[in-house]
């Protein structure tokens, strides 16, 4: 998890995934709490990597994924880059050495939802094209055109599985507060919470969302 | 006399390195672009699998190399001190510091004695930097042998560490049959009664010298080898100034925060004492010969003989 500071839905996963109890949810960002406000491997079990500083995580998973062919291990490394991110210049540094090694146990996935905190990537510091860059340092590139449809996710996740010799990156488009109509596309709710009446909103949009899903 | 065998720390650290490769498979070393100045060049030369040369970019050096930790590996990162202290502060807090993982900095090039590099290269801000890192071990070691048995120490050791190594050649001192290397202890050189002198690196041998210079004088300086700055030997310290009441360090680095920094900051609180900081002043370094440069900044045994009788 280089984007650290998804955290709350990095340990909202985890948790119904079993590794601690749902209520431990709510003491997050809270004193004396293992849900630090960016993921702690200290603290938490589970947590492969400590992140929250951009531009390192992706370095970390270049790390982990040598030691995967020092070891002639079979495992894969995935790692979640923001987009904004992209403009750490440490992504670019990890990127050229993953190519280098030739590491095709590695795939970089990339949150492309278009938004950092001061604005719009392309108004802040536009890392566009980001396929063509990673092209450019020798990944192998698949761009997922709606990165929240997990049938696409999926199948680009199989594609990488076959690449031989070179890093994959997967560019995935999302939309920032997706299914929660008064959150999609706001890079203002990039690190707030809702109150409990947007709470009843958001929740009852999901439930909508949740549904159709279910229907598909 | 014979004449005093001299060799540099960053060869130790590299002959050391190649040592423990053969023990011990999970050892990796991370360079970057400087194999040959490093000298982890020797390692390569016998584990070319397991040395990883990042080239020119010391910030993803050491998160690749905390990442390789994670998958049990025990990765010595190796750049000049300037870059790994340095540039690379911030992955070095976050990456390695504060997951406390398992990674040794071998960071060469320290201090003024680079030479001719100059003030861009010679970096005197290091062991200030990464004493701030909780939980960061810090070892100076002042020679061949104490390179050797601290490299070998910290791939025993479980957790940070960052080991500071010379370029310039300098005398074995340590080569007797009693020396024992041990993370966290110092060692009285010598015994004195009227001053304390505190050294670190290759600062040592020139403290030594000092003290020579200063039992002509009839003054007693006891000697102690300083090589962990962090955690640093309170106990020993503190029991030799109580004995001499005079303190003075002496390092091959800034007097702000370093080893001067550290033994300020322990006896002002434990045992206050009339204090001298001998190191680099508030300054940058320069090009030269280190030798001269090392005369030059008085940190050779008759300049820090000077400032001690001047001060005293």
């Amino acid at each position: 998890m280089s984007k650290g500071h998804t955290a709350p839905g990095y340990y909202s996963a985890m948790a119904q995934r079993g590794y601690f109890p749902l209520e431990e949810l709510l003491t997050l960002r809270h004193v004396g709490s293992r849900l630090q406000g960016h993921p702690c491997m200290q603290d938490l079990p589970g947590i492969d990597m400590s992140s929250g500083s951009l531009g390192q995580g992706i370095s970390a998973a270049v790390g982990m994924a040598i030691a995967a062919k020092l070891d002639g291990k079979s495992y894969r490394v995935y790692t979640l880059l923001g987009d904004g991110e992209l403009q750490e210049g440490q992504v670019w540094e990890a990127a050229m050495l993953a190519a280098h090694r030739k590491l095709d146990n590695l795939v970089v996935i990339v949150d492309n939802n278009g938004l950092q905190i001061d604005g719009k990537i392309e108004d802040v510091n536009s890392p566009y094209p980001i396929d063509k860059k990673f092209e450019a340092f020798n990944f192998h590139v698949i761009n997922v055109a709606d990165g929240n449809d997990m049938d696409q996710l999926r199948a680009a996740f199989e594609e990488a599985r076959t690449v031989k010799g070179q890093p994959t990156a997967i560019i995935a488009k999302t939309v920032k507060g997706k299914g929660v109509s008064f959150m999609e596309n706001q890079a203002s709710w990039h690190g707030t919470a809702p109150n409990d009446e947007q709470y009843a909103v958001a929740m009852a949009d999901l439930e909508k969302v949740g549904e159709a899903l279910c229907q598909k | 006399m014979s004449e005093v065998k001299k060799i540099a720390t960053r060869e130790s650290y590299g002959n050391a390195l190649a040592e423990l490769g053969a023990q011990n498979p999970d050892i990796v070393v991370l360079d970057a672009d400087l194999a040959g100045a490093t000298k982890t060049g020797v390692f390569k030369k016998a584990f070319p699998d397991r040395h990883i040369d990042c080239g020119i970019a010391e910030g993803n050096m050491m998160s690749v190399a905390a990442g390789l930790s994670t998958a049990g590996k025990i990765p010595f990162a190796s750049t000049f001190a300037m870059f790994a202290a340095g540039r690379a502060f911030e992955q070095v807090r976050n990456s390695i510091g504060y997951p406390h993982i398992n990674v040794k900095i071998g960071a060469t090039h320290a201090g003024i004695s680079v030479g001719e590099d100059g003030a861009t290269h010679q970096c005197n801000e290091d062991v200030a930097l990464m004493r701030t890192i909780p939980g960061m071990t810090i070892i100076v070691p002042s020679d061949d042998v104490e390179a050797r048995a601290a490299v070998k120490a910290a791939a025993e050791y479980v957790g940070p560490v960052y080991m500071r190594f010379g370029r310039l050649a300098v005398p074995v001192i340590n080569d007797n049959p009693d020396y024992k290397f041990e993370i966290g202890k110092g060692i009285t050189l010598r015994e004195g009664t009227d001053v304390t002198i505190i050294a670190t690196g290759l600062e040592v041998c020139e403290s030594l010298e000092a003290a020579k210079l200063l039992e002509a004088d009839g003054i007693s300086a006891e000697v102690i080898n300083i090589h962990t700055i962090k955690p640093l030997d309170v106990e020993l310290v503190v029991a030799s100034v109580k004995k001499t009441g005079k303190v003075v360090t002496v390092e091959e680095h800034s007097i702000i925060g370093g080893l001067g920094g550290a033994v300020a900051e322990t006896l002002s609180e434990n045992a206050p004492t009339k204090m001298l900081r001998i190191g680099v002043e508030d300054r940058f370094g320069e090009s030269g010969p280190a030798k001269v440069l090392i005369e030059k900044f008085g940190l050779d045994g008759k300049g820090i003989y000077g400032k001690i009788k001047a001060w005293l």
